[in-house]
């Protein structure tokens, strides 16, 4: 690793202060992402600003009706809360499929979304629930935070401080995991809101995405049969050693007529073996 | 160089450390408990997990600075005296190892598990919480029946 100064802030404020005056000063949360990036000398910071010594900002909510999660709520802390099983058990089912245990142990959903991996699974559910990032400026909806391959809207300096989910009626994650890195191949979160439904695709491109053809028809009704026939068209996908893009369109399908079918009978497998 | 104080295995130990040390490098290098192993260093293997206030996690993807005021229990810290820990036992009782590089993380690993989930755990559960750990020689066979022995034994000591 590169020299850094490691700061711990004990308020958002303190932290702000510190990344408004050092550009090359970045915030640590779990550091299950930061720090192996940084062990391999792909990136150089004049301070890392250790955002664990911040009171309060891994607490889990319900407030006005929406699940209000802290930006250092633990993987393991999300997939064990009763409050989020008893509002939006998907997300729960979701944290309890991120890597292995001991990342579970660390790493954290404001780190998992500012990082924006694009196999990561957490952007899928803040883009198909229509979730609202809270962060120490603003407010910025689910769908104008992904931009591209770990790229969000965050400024720099800008620092999550919660994420804001509004409860669906029903929602599910399927995952196709990668079957020695966990990262999703192919991951969909289907959400049946208020406003219709919602389709969420991580995994799959440079960045999460929505799928209109698939949500246009689950709106109408929410079943299997509606998705028969229904083949979108989907921009530049993923292509790697272990996945084609034709094939990850296929498996989206798949992944999808799977959330669907985990909606309707909750009971239903969301991950491979 | 920052100063830092944690507790290991029951005992205060305060250093001046560079930041960039990590809690691995701090056990094994400063403190010379080099049962916690480094295999990856990227954050795959599971050979450096130890437990940082009861949570079990890869000491190779933790700052030392990070860990300042905690309780960290290293597989040096199991044991009671001669007496091994029940899951260290189950280890050698089901020849849960054979080069044993691993087995310092899976130990750490299996012990946390079981206070999360509990002593009767099936095999499905243990192999998916080993997820994190990366094993080059046995199989996971013997490790797996380990694991549920070892559990069986935690459960009958606490009661
Ligand atoms: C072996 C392994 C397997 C994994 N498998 C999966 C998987 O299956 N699915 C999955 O989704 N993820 C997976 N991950 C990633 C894991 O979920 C990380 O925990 C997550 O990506 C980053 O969270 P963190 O809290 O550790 O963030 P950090 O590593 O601390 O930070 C990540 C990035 O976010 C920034 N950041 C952190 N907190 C904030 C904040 N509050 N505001 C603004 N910026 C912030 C940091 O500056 C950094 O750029 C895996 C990781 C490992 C090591
Ligand atoms: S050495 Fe830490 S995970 Fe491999
Ligand atoms: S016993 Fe050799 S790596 Fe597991």
């Amino acid at each position: 690793m590169y020299d850094f100064q490691y700061l711990r802030p004990a308020t958002v404020d303190e932290a702000s202060r510190v990344l408004a005056t050092q550009p090359d000063a970045r915030p640590m949360s779990g550091g299950m992402s930061l720090l192996p990036a940084t062990k391999q000398r792909l990136s150089h910071w004049s301070a890392i600003v250790d955002l664990g010594g911040v009171a309060g900002l891994d607490e889990i909510r319900m407030e006005h009706g929406a699940l209000v999660i802290g930006a250092r709520a633990r993987h393991v802390s999300v997939l064990s809360s009763s409050v989020v099983r008893a509002a939006i058990p998907a997300l729960a089912e979701l944290a309890e499929g991120i890597g292995d245990p001991l990342v579970r142990n660390r790493g954290t959903i404001g780190g998992s979304v500012a990082n924006a991996d694009p196999a990561a699974d957490y952007p899928a559910a803040l883009l198909g629930l229509g979730a609202t990032v809270v962060t120490n400026h603003r407010e910025i909806a689910a769908d104008d935070l992904f931009t591209g391959l770990f790229e969000t809207a965050l400024e720099a300096g800008e620092i999550i401080t919660a994420v804001r989910f509004p409860v669906p009626k029903r929602a599910a994650y399927a995952k196709y995991r990668h079957p020695a890195s966990r990262y999703a191949v192919v991951g969909a979160f289907v959400a049946e809101t208020a406003e219709g439904v919602r389709v969420a695709v991580t995994g799959a491109a440079s960045h999460v995405f929505r799928v209109p053809a698939f949500e246009t028809a689950l709106s109408k009704s929410l079943s299997q049969d509606a998705l028969v026939g229904v083949t979108p068209a989907y921009g530049d996908l993923n292509a790697d050693l272990f996945a084609s893009s034709e094939y990850r369109a296929h498996v989206i399908g798949e992944m999808v007529r799977r959330a669907v079918q985990a909606c309707l009978h909750p009971s239903t497998p969301s991950r491979n073996a | 160089m920052t100063a830092v104080s944690m507790t290991v295995n029951g005992q205060i130990v305060s250093a001046d450390i560079d930041p960039r040390t990590l809690l691995v490098q701090f056990l094994r290098e400063q403190l010379r408990l080099t049962g916690t192993h480094v295999g990856c260093d990227t954050s795959q293997c599971g050979c450096c997990v130890v437990h940082v206030n009861g949570d079990a996690l890869k000491s190779c993807t933790t700052l030392a600075l990070t860990c300042d005021g905690a309780q960290i229990v290293t597989i040096e810290g199991l044991a009671t005296g001669d007496v091994l820990h029940p899951m260290q036992a189950a280890f050698r009782e089901n020849h849960g190892l054979q080069c044993g590089f691993c087995t310092p993380g899976m130990i750490m690993t299996a012990v946390e598990l079981v206070r999360r989930k509990g002593a009767n755990l099936d095999e499905h559960t243990i192999r998916e919480e080993l997820e994190g750990n990366l094993c080059r020689c046995t199989g996971y066979h013997n490790i797996v029946k380990a694991i549920a022995a070892g559990a069986q034994a935690m459960g009958a000591a606490a009661e």
